[in-house]
């Protein structure tokens, strides 16, 4: 009986395995031969001749490809970073205290995720503009903290609600100064919150488009925008190139961090399930 | 090494309308063993943290050699305290939560995993360094949380219900433990616990707290002789409390007229005493002798409840169950009250 079951869940699980792989895979796999094609046309299933030209362009300097790669590393790691500061005590805040207007705060906070940014994004286009943040890099880093906030702060409020903080006042009454207690106690715990919620936030600055066009005014133009450019302009091939280019970073991270999403450490979290 | 006093120490919560301590003084000589007695709530957990500098007092002074410390920081105070849920930090391993402390005070590596290494010794668990906290017993997990706090040579080491999740046979092993700890280091000790046996068995001195407010403050025997008040009485399992009158020499009250022993206060008040002090009288003995019927038999194993009815008055007693073999509900027997026994509050 037992082993039966076992064997249902495991066939389950490779089903869906299987069709997550499929659906995730799949819609990448064209994209991966055009980068390769030199021209291909129906009916054909796949293009007659092939070509590395649209990878060479793509690493050239004229492409602009490489410079913008390095510009939305660095736009997505200071996002990620800035909302690693804010989410931390915020999720702290929510995740253990009681305090008036804490459901106005927590609805204030997952906003972003449900106003599309398109609707806010006007009015702070004008803010930025009499601050001299738009088209600044800065500027496009800042509006990003709109939508990766949300899921950095809940993750950590998450962990946080699984927190006890008894153990910093152990770790004090043991001797250590209040920055000894967050780096050898709390950091430990929260960890695996820090890198999930990090991971959210830095997919989501690396994957945003209309806020990035609108503060960055055209200037700022990270991997997305090129993208999109390219894709607009009908060239098939250094689309495919730079989209797999751009879809690099997620899969690294991914990997990376794939212990941190699956099973207890990433889900609870906190010295309480311990 | 470190006499702590406590100055009308209070403490009200930000919403409270009661405070959650109020005004308590205590003065808890050097390397003595002091237990803080009292119910679930009654201020002894945030009586410890103030001490440790982990809460702020509302009002009040705790003070080490008479020098006040509430300015100073949980981690410079010298103290430690022992939460009741141990706190063993889960990522380290046993040999790097006792070690927690030295890191901190940033002593040498090589001289930190020798004083480890003894202090695991001391507590009887060489071998287990290496091990996870979670793969070691309640039993055990509390010796490594003790050696922790030990290791560091606090002044004052506070421990909160440090025997409470532990099986009956391991609280002894625990208390010699602890005992012999405290006496070999002469650390002047502070432990709550709302557990009147607990306090018994390991403290020096108890200082009983009901409602944020000290009653009594004496050695554990005192409670049980010579209690101030009735609730004080009732903790410690008292039960008899009957009205009259005191002279100074003999209260006049329902049982009659019973001899006191010297010491008791005159007027009005309640006469006390322990249900195990009632006796069964021989018939030879010369005062406190009384008639009673049994008006119920509670058989405890090692011990039988008689509920009594001396005079219309209820009275408990608890006998050798081997004594009342021979009587039965309904049956009348001579009862003695020693002098000696007796109380009036």
């Amino acid at each position: 009986m037992a082993t039966q079951e076992s064997l249902g869940m495991r066939s389950f699980r490779v089903l869906t395995g299987a069709v997550l792989i499929t659906w995730l895979i799949l819609p990448l796999i064209p994209l991966a031969i055009w980068s390769f094609a030199k021209g291909w046309f129906y009916p054909d299933l796949l293009p007659r001749n092939w070509s590395m030209r649209a990878w060479e362009y793509a690493m050239s300097d004229t492409a602009g490809v490489l410079d913008s790669l390095w510009l939305t590393i660095w736009i997505s790691l200071v996002a990620t970073f800035l909302s690693i500061l804010v989410g931390v005590p915020a999720g702290r805040a929510l995740g253990m205290y009681k305090f008036r207007g804490k459901e106005i705060v927590e609805l204030m906070i997952l906003a972003p995720t449900i106003v599309p940014g398109i609707a806010v994004v006007l009015g702070i286009h004008s803010v930025f503009i009499s601050m001299g943040l738009n088209n600044t890099v800065h500027g496009v880093i800042l509006v990003h903290l709109i939508p990766t906030l949300p899921y950095m702060v809940l993750v950590m409020a998450g962990i946080f609600s699984n927190y006890d903080p008894a153990f910093e006042a152990q770790a004090r009454s043991l001797g250590a100064s209040p920055l000894k207690t967050f780096w050898y106690v709390t950091l430990p715990a929260i960890r695996p919150g820090i890198i999930v919620g990090g991971l959210f936030a830095f997919l989501v600055s690396w994957s945003q488009y209309i806020l990035t066009l609108l503060i960055g005014g055209g200037r700022v133009e990270t991997l997305p925008l090129l993208l999109f450019n390219f894709a607009t302009s009908g060239r098939n091939d250094i689309t495919g190139a730079i989209g797999m280019i751009y879809i690099l970073p997620g899969i690294i991270i991914l990997l990376l961090t794939a212990k941190h999403l699956s099973g207890r450490s990433g889900a609870v979290g906190g010295f309480g399930q311990i | 090494m470190t006499h702590v006093s406590i100055k009308e120490l209070t403490k009200v919560y930000p919403g409270a309308e009661a405070p959650a301590l109020d005004r308590l003084s205590l003065e808890i000589p050097t390397g003595e063993l002091t237990a803080l007695l009292g119910p679930s709530g009654c201020g002894k957990t945030t009586t410890m943290k103030m001490i440790a500098g982990l809460l702020e007092p509302t009002s009040g002074d705790v003070m080490f050699d008479g020098r006040s410390v509430l300015r100073d920081k949980p981690e410079n105070r010298g103290v430690v305290m022992v939460f009741q849920n141990y706190l063993l930090f889960p990522y380290m391993s046993v040999a790097e939560n006792v070690g927690f402390g030295l890191k901190m005070r940033k002593i040498d590596p090589a001289e930190i995993s020798r004083r480890v290494g003894e202090m695991l010794e001391l507590v009887k668990l060489p071998h287990l360094g290496d091990r996870k906290p979670s793969a070691l017993s309640g039993g055990q997990q509390q010796r490594v949380a003790l050696a922790r706090a030990l290791i560091v040579q606090p002044n004052v080491l506070l421990l909160d219900e440090p025997l409470s999740n532990l099986d009956a046979h391991l609280r002894f092993e625990m208390r010699d433990l602890i005992r012999s700890l405290q006496q070999e280091m002469g650390i002047t000790t502070i432990f709550v616990t709302h557990d009147q046996e607990e306090a018994v068995v390991l403290a020096d001195r108890v200082a009983l707290i009901l409602d944020g407010q000290m009653k009594q403050y004496d050695r554990a025997d005192v409670f049980y002789k010579r209690p101030v008040d009735e609730a004080t009485a009732r903790f410690f399992g008292g039960h008899n409390f009957i009205p009259g009158t005191s002279d100074g020499h003999s209260f006049e009250c329902a049982l009659g007229k019973l001899a006191l022993p010297a010491g008791a206060v005159s007027g009005t008040g309640r006469l006390t005493f322990r249900p195990e002090n009632v006796r069964i009288g021989s018939g030879q003995e010369q005062e406190n002798l009384l008639t009673a019927q049994i008006a119920d038999i509670i058989y405890l194993g090692t011990q039988t409840r008689l509920k009594l009815i001396v005079c219309d008055t209820e009275v408990e007693a608890v006998v050798n169950p081997n004594e009342i073999e021979s009587y039965g509900v309904g049956d009348t027997l001579p009862v003695h009250l020693p002098r000696t026994t007796l109380w009036v509050i």
